[in-house]
């Protein structure tokens, strides 16, 4: 029984159109899986299509019925009333959403805000409705529900939180589940956990479910039919199966080449015979934290040691909290190391110099890439400027602002980008290009080292691909040495050459990293490899 | 967890051109700032356009009603309301001016100090900055006045030490969330020395605020000075001051009422045209407000959608 | 409502030594006040009542003829314990007088917050929720308005009005709530209109944006999209999440209010301790300054502690791990 019927939906926000003239549908027990890059409409079209959309200046036409049981009636949602959406939200659809820390009342307990839509579509009490929310939050398992569930939504892990958002969405038994980018807030084994439970519960009752995701990963193990979205269009709507075989539209192969995967035999040639250019030993950190109730210390760093080899890439993975960011800041003086060195060699290979304590000369030899690249350059300067920043403060590429500028373009080529670039400002970038700008910034120091703080993960799967690709290049071409922080083991494998596998503060594993995909040791990382998305479609059960 | 001023991101303006145009599509704003223009302008040429003195005294024309020749009517003592007040403003926009300029300075650099160097600094600061705002703007003012004679400097100082708390909070707020911007960080670990990065990052991107801020700091300033005088610790008599002259005012309420109406009315206005300028350029340079005007405007809209896509193919075919 | 009492009380002395602190400072801003000043403040006190014996007595019982100090930590102690000298004016101990005018000022106070809070809380929401329409206009535009005008005007504004004109409420005087509450009604109307429509034009702003933040935020969306009832959703969800900000802004506004009213105590000769401060100002009598400004400074803080309990109650995050 088709759930959603959806005909010729069009968005626009004022002038612009947004979605031109989609069609697609979703049947009882199946899931209809929406994947684009950002810009390509895919939220907004499933907002326009359930009726949840209310910004100002926002004009949907186009027909979307939503049919909740065989005997029912379809009912129009595009141009419904309120009174009609508001019957029908909560009760024929659920929704889930992504950020899972601010979907939830902080100030209402968790069996409250489920219970919410118990008392309001199916006119329960407030008893009932408590003894239902009980169930449901066994249902989405949370260990012991009857005592958690007054519990409040800070008392929750992340992954918790959206087993609750998930509870919330199914209290009153849907036809259809909208889940929105639901896993990409959370940790890779977390997710994997989510998508198990969303197609248990949709194994259970029955329910449509409509899976929006960027990650083609993600997409692979859960949708029965695929719509491939871009610039609001769409670009290929088949079975999953079909789509992965044997892809037809020149952007869906370009997606799916450039998604990341763990294969063997993938990565850089090893090169066991380089000199240690880093050696950090007992490296130990500590934070004060504020929080509402007051301040908590937060060992970060638990008693870490690798060394990265000259000329290569040393991979730091582990999920969020790890303390993988820590280490690079404390590498780079962002913050005070509790205990442990940090020494450098020499650019001869002779000396040492501690890197913990750096001053502002030895600086320039550790040069950073953070991963936001909407904030990584000052909006109120040209890419210019913040390239020849380390020129300035180093004094390199010459004493005058002439041979300054010149270096500038200089650097701006060697990481693809149009010189004339260099008299724009941010704004004007799009994101692959403002983190390439990032990557000039950075070589202009003319460092030994770079360190990478997960920098493509905010990047489009493509242009994460090409930024990548320039990496791998630049390193062989300058005789760079990365130190690789990432969480998505697939890139990890595709760049690096020893891979350190954290948890918690502290290091789990530490291996080359053909020896560590091939033959993984501990637990913890036989997990993580187990948790990434598999190269292919699931088979259909 | 305080609240001092309704938040205003450190937003990126686009561009300079960008600002102006927003600001200049709301109506209220420009017609403050045209407000703001003929106040400076009557204030500053008072001495000229006054159509009598400021102590002319005709006690046998006193406590006259408006007419063709006292357009304010006369006081007490027969002196032309109008050409008072014409000549109050200047000094009243002086003292505020003075006051905010000296508020401005000082809680800037203990903001941007406190919230850039952090630890105990920081705590240190922010406990002078607390104590500061533990006492009621006037009272502290008047305790400062309490000590020294009271006067145009003095009130000018008065007013200038009990502001600086609020701008030394808006400073150091701005500056910690830009300490964490990655690009400030960035520097940081390039070695860039800090007074370089107060001066090339972290000033030019707290202007926004501060200079919301400024507006309507102007605005009590003109409030306070005028409740300072008004209480005969501001100005002293004879300079002419609004608030002075609402005081006098006061035991000719039932006569006169064009004595308490017209000096207020000037006060009012004044502040008025600060504050709306104000919440004109906060609205200017807070993104979601921006992106609400920009909606109705889909004209704008549309060219920016258009020059995303063609970066987007841009940067697909710029690499190979 | 779940506590957990390690995590709650570690929160309140946290709050408790940051207001000692600040206590601290007060105390030495105030001593300071006195001794700050140019010249000789009991000379400058007695004026033209000034004789070689008046002098020494009043220094002597000033207690200004002591080492720095020695004053300082005489001050806090007697601080400590309420006594707060003598006024230099009628040799009253200051303690008695600010304790006589308190309650005056406290009566305005209170009034003035009340009538702020009646129009800012509805006007806020209100004007947040249909922000950008017309009515959200209309509410900025007036309490704008509200915020640009000078109380001492709108206060001779209002007696012209009602009192000169209409003749209904009277201009001045006071009646204690106490001896005749419908007495203090009729005179407190007014006054306490002058404070409360500024103050409450003040708020207005700051909850307007208080809770278009909160409306903004996802939990909203979350809110929404389960159907609830929009009523529902802005008072159990919207306005739940304000609070928080509205609390802080009410604390605030008291200090501006308790500042504020030194004014409209004197447009309406309103026996409270704004009035007195400003006489005590005319006539430089220090001790009673120092007495005035260190009680105003502590009842701040004593509000803002309240205020912190408040969030206790208010938000789950600080009172449970």
């Amino acid at each position: 029984m088709t759930v959603l019927q959806v005909r010729d939906l069009r968005v626009a926000i004022g002038e612009t159109p947004i979605v031109r003239g989609l069609d697609f549908s979703v049947d009882r027990g199946q899931t209809l899986g929406i994947v684009g890059e950002s810009g390509s409409g895919k939220s907004l079209t499933v907002l326009a299509a359930t009726g949840l959309i209310d910004a100002p200046g926002r004009r949907v036409t186009g027909s979307s019925v939503l049919r909740a049981t065989p005997d029912a009636a379809g009912v129009e949602l595009v141009g419904a009333s309120d009174r009609v959406l508001r019957s029908v939200h909560g009760d024929a659809v659920g929704f889930v959403f992504q950020d899972p820390s601010t979907s939830l009342n902080p100030y209402l307990s968790v069996g409250r805000q489920i219970a919410e839509s118990l008392e309001t579509h199916r006119g329960l009490s407030r008893r009932a409705a408590h003894t239902r929310a009980i169930a449901l939050l066994e249902a989405v398992g949370i260990p012991d529900p009857a005592s958690r569930v007054d519990a409040y939504p800070h008392q929750f892990s992340g992954g918790q939180r959206q087993r609750v958002m998930i509870a919330i969405a199914l209290a009153c038994d849907p036809a259809l589940l909208v889940a929105d980018e639901p896993t990409t807030a959370l940790d890779v084994t977390t997710q994997a956990q989510i998508i198990e439970l969303v197609q248990q519960l949709q194994h259970d009752r029955g329910t449509a479910v409509v899976w929006i995701s960027h990650d083609l990963g993600v997409i692979g193990q859960v949708a029965d039919e695929v719509l491939v979205l871009r610039h609001g269009e769409a670009v290929e709507q088949r079975p999953l199966v079909e789509v992965y075989a044997d892809p037809q539209h020149a952007y869906t192969k370009e997606l799916l080449a450039a998604r990341p995967r763990v294969v063997a035999g993938a990565g850089p040639a090893p090169e066991p015979t380089a000199a240690p250019l880093l050696e950090v030993a007992g490296l130990d950190v500590r934070f004060a934290v504020q929080t509402p109730a007051g301040r908590r210390t937060v060992h970060a760093v638990d008693d870490v040691s690798f060394t990265v080899r000259r000329g290569t890439t040393l991979a730091l993975v582990g999920e969020s909290g790890s303390g993988k960011s820590t280490i690079a800041n404390a590498l780079t003086g962002l913050v005070a190391p509790h205990a442990g060195t940090a020494t450098l060699a020499d650019a001869e290979g002779t000396g040492v110099r501690d890197a913990l304590r750096a001053k502002r000369r030895e600086r320039r030899r550790i040069a950073m890439v953070f991963q936001d690249p909407f904030a990584s350059i000052d909006p109120r300067r040209t890419v210019a400027d913040a390239i020849a920043e380390p020129l300035r403060v180093h004094r390199l590429g010459g004493a005058t602002a002439a041979s300054r500028a010149a270096r500038v373009r200089e650097l701006l080529e060697l990481v693809d980008l149009d010189p004339a670039f260099a008299e724009r400002y941010p704004h004007e970038l799009s994101g692959g290009q403002r983190q390439r700008v990032s990557i000039a910034r950075a070589l202009a120091l003319e460092p030994e080292l770079v360190i990478l703080d997960e920098a493509t993960a905010s990047l489009d799967v493509s242009v994460q691909a090409r930024v990548l690709a320039l990496l791998r290049r630049l390193q062989v071409e300058q005789r760079l040495t990365y130190l690789f922080i990432a969480h998505d083991l697939a890139i990890v494998q595709q760049m690096s050459h020893d891979v350190v596998v954290l948890r918690g503060g502290k290091v789990v594993e530490a291996a080359p990293a053909a020896e560590l995909f091939a033959h993984p040791r501990e637990e913890y990382t036989r997990a993580l490899l187990a948790a990434v998305p598999p190269d292919g479609p699931r088979a259909r059960a | 967890m305080s609240v001092s001023e309704p938040p205003v991101s450190v937003a990126a303006p686009r561009s300079r051109v960008r600002a102006w145009r927003l600001l200049a599509s709301n109506p209220l704003t420009v017609a403050a700032a045209i407000v703001l223009a003929v106040v400076v302008l009557a204030s500053m040429l008072a001495p000229w356009i006054a159509p009598y003195g400021v102590n002319q005294i005709d006690v046998a024309n006193a406590l006259t009603s408006p007419s063709p020749a006292h357009w304010f009517g006369t006081d007490e003592l027969g002196r032309d309301v109008l050409s008072r007040v014409l000549l109050a403003g200047s000094t009243s926009l002086t003292i505020a001016v003075s006051a905010v300029a000296i508020a401005l300075v000082l809680g800037l650099v203990l903001g941007v100090v406190a919230g850039f160097a952090g630890g105990w600094v920081d705590a240190a600061l922010m406990r002078i900055v607390d104590v500061m705002f533990a006492f009621p703007v006037l009272l502290l003012a008047l305790a400062i006045i309490a000590i020294f004679q009271p006067g145009m400097l003095t009130t000018t100082i008065a007013i200038g030490v009990v502001y600086t708390p609020i701008f030394a909070r808006v400073a150091r707020a701005s500056t910690l969330s830009l300490r964490t911007a990655p690009f400030v960080q960035v520097s940081r670990t390039m070695g860039t020395p800090a007074a370089s990065i107060l001066r090339r990052h972290v000033l030019p991107n707290i202007g926004g605020p501060i200079i919301v801020q400024t507006s309507l700091s102007l605005a009590f300033a003109i409030l306070s000075e005028a409740a300072l005088s008004f209480l005969g610790l501001g100005i002293q008599p004879p300079a002419p001051s609004w608030g002075g002259m609402l005081f006098t005012a006061q035991g000719f309420l039932a006569q006169a009422w064009w004595m308490s109406v017209f000096p207020g009315a000037a006060i009012f206005v004044t502040a008025l045209a600060f504050n709306l300028f104000g919440d004109g350029l906060r609205d200017g340079l807070d993104p979601r407000q921006r992106t609400i005007i920009e909606a109705r405007h889909g004209q704008r809209r549309r060219e920016r959608a258009a020059a995303a896509l063609r970066r987007d193919m841009t940067d697909r075919e710029a690499s190979r | 409502m779940s506590i957990a009492p390690a995590q709650l009380l570690r929160f309140l002395g946290a709050r408790l030594l940051s207001s000692a602190v600040v206590l601290l400072g007060v105390l030495i801003v105030v001593f300071a006040l006195v001794h700050l000043v140019p010249g000789d403040p009991v000379r400058l006190a007695l004026g033209t009542r000034y004789t070689p014996e008046a002098y020494d007595a009043l220094r002597a019982a000033s207690g200004l003829d002591r080492s720095l100090p020695e004053q300082f930590v005489t001050y806090i102690a007697h601080a400590l314990t309420g006594d707060l000298g003598v006024s230099f004016r009628n040799g009253q101990p200051v303690t008695t007088t600010l304790l006589q005018r308190l309650p005056a000022t406290i009566s305005l106070a209170l009034v003035g917050l009340v009538i702020a809070l009646i129009i800012s809380v509805p006007a806020g929401v209100y004007s947040a929720l249909r922000e950008g329409r017309v009515s959200d206009v209309v509410v900025r535009l007036t309490s704008q308005f509200g915020v640009s005008v000078p109380d001492f005007w709108l206060g001779l504004l209002l007696i012209s009005l009602f009192s000169l004109t209409l003749g209904l409420l009277p201009a001045s005087g006071y009646l204690a709530l106490t001896d005749d509450p419908g007495g203090w009604l009729r005179q407190v109307t007014l006054p306490g209109l002058t404070v409360g429509l500024v103050a409450g034009a003040i708020m207005t702003r700051y909850i307007r944006a208080a809770v278009i933040d909160v409306a903004s935020a996802g939990y909203i969306r979350t809110a929404v999209s389960k159907g609830l009832p929009r009523r529902v959703v802005v008072s159990r969800h919207i306005v739940r999440g304000a609070l928080v900000p509205v609390l802080t802004i009410a604390g605030i506004q008291l200090a501006t209010i308790l500042g504020g009213v030194i004014v409209v105590e004197v447009v309406f000769a309103w026996p409270g301790l704004g009035r007195l401060v400003y006489d005590a100002v005319a006539a430089r009598d220090y001790p009673l300054i120092q007495g005035a400004v260190l009680l105003v400074a502590v009842m701040f803080i004593v509000v803002n502690l309240i205020v912190d309990v408040l969030y206790a109650v208010v938000d789950p995050r600080i009172r449970a791990a």
